[in-house]
């Protein structure tokens, strides 16, 4: 029982690393950004179990940027590819334009709330 | 019709629409504004109520000192002596909308004062929620039902009956604040884009700064999307509308003073969290069902499940410890009442007290959305044909307003948008089919529809023929075997040549089946337009008789006319002009906000009842005989009492019909006062039936003092007796002012006697020991951590 599902853990995670290596450069960036943007929130929630919360309000505006800019950059991933038949008539510069804006946005009231 | 011809002429018919939609918005907004004007004519441009004058009070402050000083405020003049965190304890939406108004006009060179602005802030801001309605309308169902329902929400009657001119309340800006919100996050999930996903999380802000009814947003759109979610709409776009509004959403909440950090940690916007979780675990799964072979995908499925499954129920149980720690879930008493309608009746006796607070009777709804009430059903099955992402969140927006309004009467206001946008639906959904069946009938009898353009007369033909014979196969009750075959035969060679045009004739028998004929079709369309028209004269009805009463003017209609009582603000110029600036007045909560605003004294309770201590000891000292109050009064250096009532003129919202709250909200936290003391029998009287204790309160006394001397028997027109203690002195108030028509009433405290004759014993008093609470709450209040124990 277990040899099958470790025989099959390995089948799938072979099948995610060759579908994964087929999906364009642009897209791989994008996941990169996101990738790099929920560790650093990861390791500012482990560094806020070691201090303590104070202050919280510096605490949540650093994870919570760092959350939104991955969500934004999700967002900005599912408009730009391809693949999606949702999104074909829009152009990627306005869908990056967007992402600028409510990233600028976010970081605004992130210095607001930094204290 | 050539192909040049249709295109122009449909593109002059959209132009003329839209002209046509614009001047009719535009109509919409003045008859929103100028239907609230009822007050302002009938009486006059003045602020209405309790709570207005509180924000109006608010509003002087910030036009006179600037922001800073605004959000910094601390206010000493209120709830003596604890003060009150203005900055941090008020919505500050309104008042910043209306300094933001005053600024503009004066930069403009108009000079309207502030009262002028506070006034006028609702209906302006009304006809702007209408326009919200439309636009909200337009992404749901049409332009049509669009207008229809700004219509409708401009002159219904529970939005107008908090958004009168003069109704300078948070409801008036935020109920715009709330239809707007929902209509960029229903915009969000129609076009995907992360610009209007910005503007609803910017929205949501404007939201949160006026309101504390924000939690019925984000409660209500982590509620839609789950919906979605498992009716199987879930779409990218559904992503883009949520995640960035929770994300956005709970930083530009935590940035208000007054939600501050309970945006992350009360049960209230936890829904919000777990869908947000929710969304993120579908949005990749579907994303690994896209990349992923369909049995490999069945293996990762079985894969996590086993093991995500043992995950989940760690970190729920670790969940669930900590919010059953706390004895409220985490929820605070207002929310919780919402959800369990008996518990502040049990808990909080001062939120249960409050008319606004109890449950609509059946007749309240017909009056305050009228007409809408039975189209609101029609509206939700208009919903359902075609069913869309925005169709389910009005459908569910209906369902939980309706819920929560039957809970309180206030929240009628919430279900008064979701009504109208319904009944916009049903009514334009309405109209939709009799004009069509009217245009229908109208060409079919001149010529032949056009449904299809090419071999139109063609397949009329062969489907008559074919028609003709599945009619008369179904008239022949028992056809011969023989028969029938032959028939059958027929009917299938007549059927291949005419395949295409059998979906044509489904589809024609469709359209004639929804067709009406038109003598109903017309006279539906007039019935209509009478219930629209009964709608509204109600509308105008009430917003004139029935809403527009500004409750610190009074008015009655006798033989010599209109006769007008102006004692409040009698009472409050007499306060502002004859006593000192330090002097504090008590009062019952209810007249603390208008004390402040109008006669800028000092109060010791006011409509905030943020602390119900303090409210107990001047129930307690109301509740007690006179030498016991003016103890407890003279320890929190009272020197005015006002007593406010009705049984000169016959007022029935006076202090002694509010007396027994008084009893039972001071027997809460004093025990030595108890109800059934005041009560004879079980009822409450003023009579000569009433108990001593009744008899003795400074309530009563301070309420019939020299009552006797109006008619010779002082008879309580309220009441509808006469009182039962009429010939009495007081010992240690003396009578400074009564109003004109005796409504208000003002006592000074008399000061000690220099000489206390007889014992000098010093006597553990009952009003000692209240005053030994009132040290130690505080006592409290100013030092958290100390450890002084009761003595």
């Amino acid at each position: 029982m277990a040899r099958s599902t470790t025989k099959d853990a390995q089948a799938l995670l072979h099948s995610l690393r060759s579908a994964y290596a087929v999906t364009p450069t642009n897209l791989k960036i994008i996941d990169l950004y996101i990738v790099f943007a929920v560790v650093t929130a990861l390791i500012q929630i482990v560094y806020m179990a070691v201090v303590g919360t104070f202050p919280f309000n510096s605490f949540l505006s650093g994870v919570l940027s760092c959350v939104g800019t991955a969500v934004l950059a999700v967002g900005l991933r599912i408009q730009v590819n391809k693949e999606n038949k949702e999104f074909k008539d829009l152009p990627p510069e306005r869908a990056f334009a967007d992402f600028v804006l409510c990233n600028l946005v976010l970081h605004l009231v992130i210095m607001n709330f930094l204290g | 019709m050539s192909e040049p011809e249709t295109s122009q002429s449909t593109a002059l018919r959209h132009a003329f629409g839209n002209v046509l939609s614009f001047f009719i918005l535009l109509l919409i907004g003045v008859l929103a504004f100028s239907i609230r004007l009822f007050s302002v004519i009938k009486y006059e441009s003045v602020i209405h109520e309790f709570d207005p004058y509180f924000n109006y009070r608010v509003t002087q402050f910030l036009i006179k000192n600037g922001v800073y000083d605004f959000w910094n405020w601390f206010d000493d003049r209120t709830w003596y002596p604890l003060g009150r965190v203005i900055g941090g304890t008020v919505y500050p939406g309104l008042t910043l909308t209306a300094g933001a108004l005053w600024r503009i006009f004066h930069s403009l060179n108009i000079p309207l004062s502030v009262e002028t602005v506070c006034v006028f802030t609702a209906p302006i801001f009304s006809a702007f929620a209408s326009w919200a309605a439309y636009l909200l309308t337009k992404e749901v169902k049409g332009t049509g039902a669009g207008l229809t329902a700004a219509v409708l929400l401009s002159m219904v009657p529970s939005y107008i009956s908090r958004s009168v001119a003069g109704s300078y309340d948070n409801e008036a800006v935020a109920i715009f604040a709330l239809i707007f919100t929902f209509y960029l996050y229903i915009k969000t999930l129609n076009t995907g884009s992360l610009f209007y996903a910005t503007l609803n999380a910017i929205a949501y802000f404007y939201m949160v700064c006026s309101w504390g009814g924000y939690t019925f947003i984000i409660n209500l759109i982590p509620m839609h999307v789950l919906l979605c979610i498992v009716t199987g709409r879930y779409s990218p776009r559904l992503y883009i509308a949520y995640a960035p509004l929770v994300v956005l959403g709970t930083l530009l909440a935590s940035l208000v003073p007054v939600v501050g950090f309970n945006a992350v940690m009360t049960s209230e916007h936890f829904a919000s969290f777990l869908v947000f979780i929710i969304i993120h675990v579908v949005a990749l799964v579907y994303y690994i069902k896209g990349i992923l072979t369909p049995q490999m995908f069945k293996v990762a499925v079985t894969l996590v499940v086993s093991v995500g499954l043992i995950v989940c129920c760690a970190a729920l149980a670790v969940l669930i410890a900590l919010v059953a720690s706390s004895p409220t879930k985490g929820w605070s008493g207002r929310s919780l009442s919402l959800l369990d309608p008996t518990y502040a009746s049990k808990y909080i006796p001062i939120i249960a007290s409050v008319s606004e607070h109890q449950p609509p009777t059946w007749p309240s709804y017909f009056m305050d959305i009228n007409v809408l009430a039975f189209l609101v059903p029609a509206g939700i099955i208009a919903c359902f044909m075609p069913l869309s992402d925005a169709s389910t969140f009005a459908v569910l927006y209906i369902v939980t307003s309706v819920y929560f309004s039957g809970v309180m009467v206030r929240l009628m206001l919430v279900l008064a948008p979701a009504a109208c946008i319904m009944s916009g639906i049903a009514l334009s959904e309405a109209f939709d089919v009799f004009t069509r069946s009217i245009k229908f009938q109208l060409l079919g009898a001149t010529q032949s529809p056009q449904v299809n353009k090419a071999g139109d007369t063609n397949s009329v033909a062969k489907n008559d023929v074919v028609k003709t014979e599945i009619s008369e196969d179904s008239l022949k009750e028992r056809p011969s075997r023989k028969n029938k075959k032959k028939e059958k035969e027929n009917i299938e060679k007549a059927s291949s040549v005419s395949r295409i045009e059998k979906a044509s004739l489904v589809s024609r028998i469709e359209k004639r089946l929804l067709v009406l004929p038109l003598e109903a079709s017309v006279v539906a369309i007039l019935l209509l337009v009478l219930l629209g028209a009964f709608y509204v004269v109600h509308c105008v009805w009430a917003a004139a008789e029935a809403y527009s009463a500004p409750s610190i003017v009074l008015t009655t209609r006798s033989n010599n006319g209109l006769h007008v009582f102006d004692d409040f603000r009698e009472a409050y110029a007499w306060l502002s002009h004859n006593t000192e600036v330090d002097d504090k007045v008590a009062s019952w909560w209810d007249y603390g906000y208008q004390t402040t605003a109008m006669a800028n004294r000092t109060v010791i309770v006011d409509n905030n009842t943020w602390n119900n201590t303090h409210i107990a000891t001047v129930g307690t000292a109301m509740s007690s005989p006179e030498k016991a109050a003016w103890e407890i009064f003279n320890s929190l250096d009272v020197k005015y009492v006002l007593v406010v009532f009705g049984g000169f003129v016959g007022y029935p919202s006076d202090d002694i019909n509010k007396f027994l709250w008084m009893v039972r909200i001071g027997g809460g936290v004093f025990p030595h006062i108890k109800e059934p003391d005041y009560l004879r029998d079980g009822q409450y009287r003023i009579d000569s039936q009433a108990t001593p204790t009744m008899l003795n309160s400074l309530m009563y006394k301070l309420s019939y003092y020299r009552f006797v001397e109006t008619d010779g028997r002082g008879f309580d027109r309220v009441r509808n007796t006469e009182i039962g203690k009429k010939h009495f002195k007081l010992t240690h108030f003396e009578e400074v002012f009564t109003t004109h028509h005796w409504m208000v009433r003002l006592y000074k405290l008399k000061p000690p006697r220099n000489r206390i004759r007889g014992k000098t014993k010093k006597s553990k008093s009952v009003s000692g020991s209240i005053i030994n609470q009132l040290c130690h709450a505080v006592h409290v209040y100013y030092c958290e951590t100390c450890s002084v124990t009761l003595t």
